[in-house]
């Protein structure tokens, strides 16, 4: 039992149970070498910890790691010399930080970044392709149903549609005509990919009412989208406005049913837990399908040039709309489908690595 | 990944709403002050320059984008950067950690982040706060997509460790009455004076047993502070 080597002396005092006040003294006398051996190594690693870079070499992040597990090692035997200490109290929060510095994912480069557009986005969308076909489903039945209603009940379209958009369609013109007038096309860009994002990212998050959110979500979208069809259709602007939609349409309602079923997923999770519990289930479900929430951004960002840019332009013809719609609508779908980026071969590792 | 367990403490609803609040506040600043700084180029701007022609409903639009910009990502932009903390988290103590008390990752973050669309519904985050009072782990809904948790921050505990192992190192007391030593300066200030000279003089005699209890009484409340430094700077005090 000597200052040389305190752990030694910790267990032994340990062993005998310090119950006379002589073994008290040891044990005080015993801490007190520990700490005093500690207490320069503790200083070294405070400093170390302020100053640690952003990238570490192999070389570094091993002495990080063997710094922390001499920090496990300390903290054991500050627990059992000096149990309930400040002392100890510190150790735990600098074993604590070491812990957090060390267990961490890894850094999000370009590769990862691919990996996530290339393989991860496809196999997503892959396992919820049953639940976006439905949806997509939902939205045509609600669109139906939103046409039907505007059809036999006109005054309703004062539900979805704002008193300035139907005094124009009243006036015989499109609310949207004039549209560049008023901001240039990059701020009507931005404004319209910015609300759509918040209206994805919402699908999603509403998801977690038992998916109903979702559908909700979807029902609201098709039913003011079948509105304003039937609403335009009486006073024959209909074509005006498909000519409208056309180019960034088809896209915007995809992702609409994709973000939504993404929080369907979100909802299956609770009411039918894949994991022992549903907050286990719930995180896992939120950890895999908000990858294709990426996507729904990227492909929302496109619509939102197009809207911005084609979309309110009257020179750009109906086939030139068809065309960037259409083939905006398959870029989609050969991405999400995994077959726009190609995959490489698997290689075979090299001997002896 | 040592097999040695340790407990962290959870922030409760107030730690969580203190933060929020100064956060706020920090990028309510942010954002007014883009929003005047480019309100006030725009006018100097839009009278020298008589080429500019753009509608002044533009030129609002183009102040108040950036503003909003600043408003909306403050939360998920300082969080990937600063590693789970921000301003306001580090003011109130706090800070984000895995379940596993490791440092999130981009994608944790990012959902805890997209989740608060739904936290701070129907307003002032009126769901993140109920879910907060109802789960035994004081998480909103964000958290529990992300798998995170908000805990108390303490590495400036840390800094203690330090402290206390270099006055062992150099009084050569026992690490207890270092401790006890150490915690009555860091409150002397804080403490009723007759209290903490009772204090004092308890765990000065407790270091040097063989000072008599009557020189012990006869010091003033200053001297009974140096005589407290002096034994955790060198391991003995001037009698």
């Amino acid at each position: 039992m000597n200052a040389a080597d305190p752990d030694a002396a910790a267990g032994s005092v340990t062993a005998a149970g310090p119950t006379t006040a002589a073994s008290t003294s040891t044990a005080a006398r015993t801490a007190s070498a520990w700490m005093t051996s500690r207490a320069q190594l503790w200083s070294e690693w405070l400093a170390q910890s302020a100053a640690r870079p952003r990238q570490l070499d192999v070389e570094t992040a091993q002495r990080y790691i063997e710094r922390y597990r001499a920090l496990a090692r300390d903290l054991v035997t500050a627990r059992r010399l000096l149990p309930g200490s400040r002392a100890t109290a510190a150790l735990e929060a600098m074993y604590v930080g070491a812990h957090a510095g060390i267990d961490r994912s890894e850094r999000q480069t370009g590769a990862s970044l691919l990996r996530l557009l290339r393989d991860d986005i496809p196999v997503v969308v892959g396992s919820l392709r049953p639940t976006i076909l439905w949806l997509g489903l939902l939205l045509f039945a609600a669109a139906a149903a939103g046409s039907w209603l505007v059809t036999v009940y006109p005054e309703l379209i004062a539900l979805v549609a704002s008193p300035k958009m139907i005094d124009a369609v009243e006036h015989g013109r499109l609310w949207t005509e004039g549209m560049l007038n008023i901001a240039p096309a990059s701020i009507v860009s931005v404004r319209i990919l910015s609300n759509n994002i918040v209206v994805s990212l919402f699908a999603f998050c509403a998801g977690i009412f038992f998916g109903l959110g979702a559908f909700y979500i979807v029902a609201v979208n098709g039913l003011m989208l079948g509105a304003l069809f039937a609403f335009t259709h009486q006073f024959g602007l209909d074509g005006e406005l498909l000519k409208f939609t056309l180019a960034h349409g088809p896209v915007e309602l995809s992702v609409i049913c994709i973000s939504a079923a993404a929080g369907t997923a979100l909802g299956e999770s609770l009411i039918r837990p894949s994991a022992p519990t549903r907050r286990e289930s719930f995180q896992q479900a939120a950890g895999r399908v908000a990858r294709v929430l990426v996507a729904c951004a990227l492909l929302l960002i496109g619509c939102g040039l197009i809207e911005g840019f084609v979309s309110p332009d009257p020179g750009v013809s109906l086939a030139t709309r068809a065309i960037i719609g259409l083939g905006y609508w398959l870029l989609m779908l050969l991405w999400l489908g995994g077959r726009l980026f190609p995959r490489r071969p698997m290689r075979a590792a090299p001997q002896g690595s | 990944m040592t097999g040695v367990d340790v407990a962290l403490d959870i922030a409760g609803v107030g730690s969580r709403s203190y933060a929020f609040i100064i956060d706020w506040h920090i990028r309510l600043l942010l954002a007014l002050g883009w929003f005047c700084s480019g309100w006030l180029l725009i006018k100097a701007f839009g009278v020298a320059l008589p080429s500019m022609t753009a509608p002044p409903r533009v030129l609002g639009v183009a102040a108040v984008a950036p503003a909003i910009g600043i408003y909306l990502l403050y939360h998920p932009v300082l969080e990937l950067v600063l590693r789970g903390r921000t301003p306001g988290k580090r003011r109130a103590g706090v800070r984000i950690v895995t379940r596993q008390g490791g440092t999130p990752g981009t994608a944790a973050l990012l959902i805890r982040n997209i989740f608060r669309l739904l936290d701070s519904l129907p307003f002032f985050y009126l769901l993140g706060l109920g879910s907060c009072l109802i789960t035994e782990q004081r998480v909103r809904i964000g958290d529990l997509a992300a798998g995170t948790l908000l805990v108390i921050d303490s590495e400036s505990a840390a800094k203690t460790l330090a402290q206390l192992g270099s006055m062992v190192a150099h009084s050569g007391l026992p690490p207890v009455l270092v401790e006890l030593m150490h915690d009555l300066l860091e409150r002397w200030a804080a403490l009723d004076i007759a209290r903490r000279d009772e204090l004092a003089r308890s765990i000065l005699a407790r270091a040097d047993p063989s000072t008599p209890t009557a020189q012990l009484e006869g010091l003033t409340d200053t001297e009974l502070a140096r005589r407290l430094r002096q034994w955790l700077d060198s391991g003995r005090a001037d009698r």
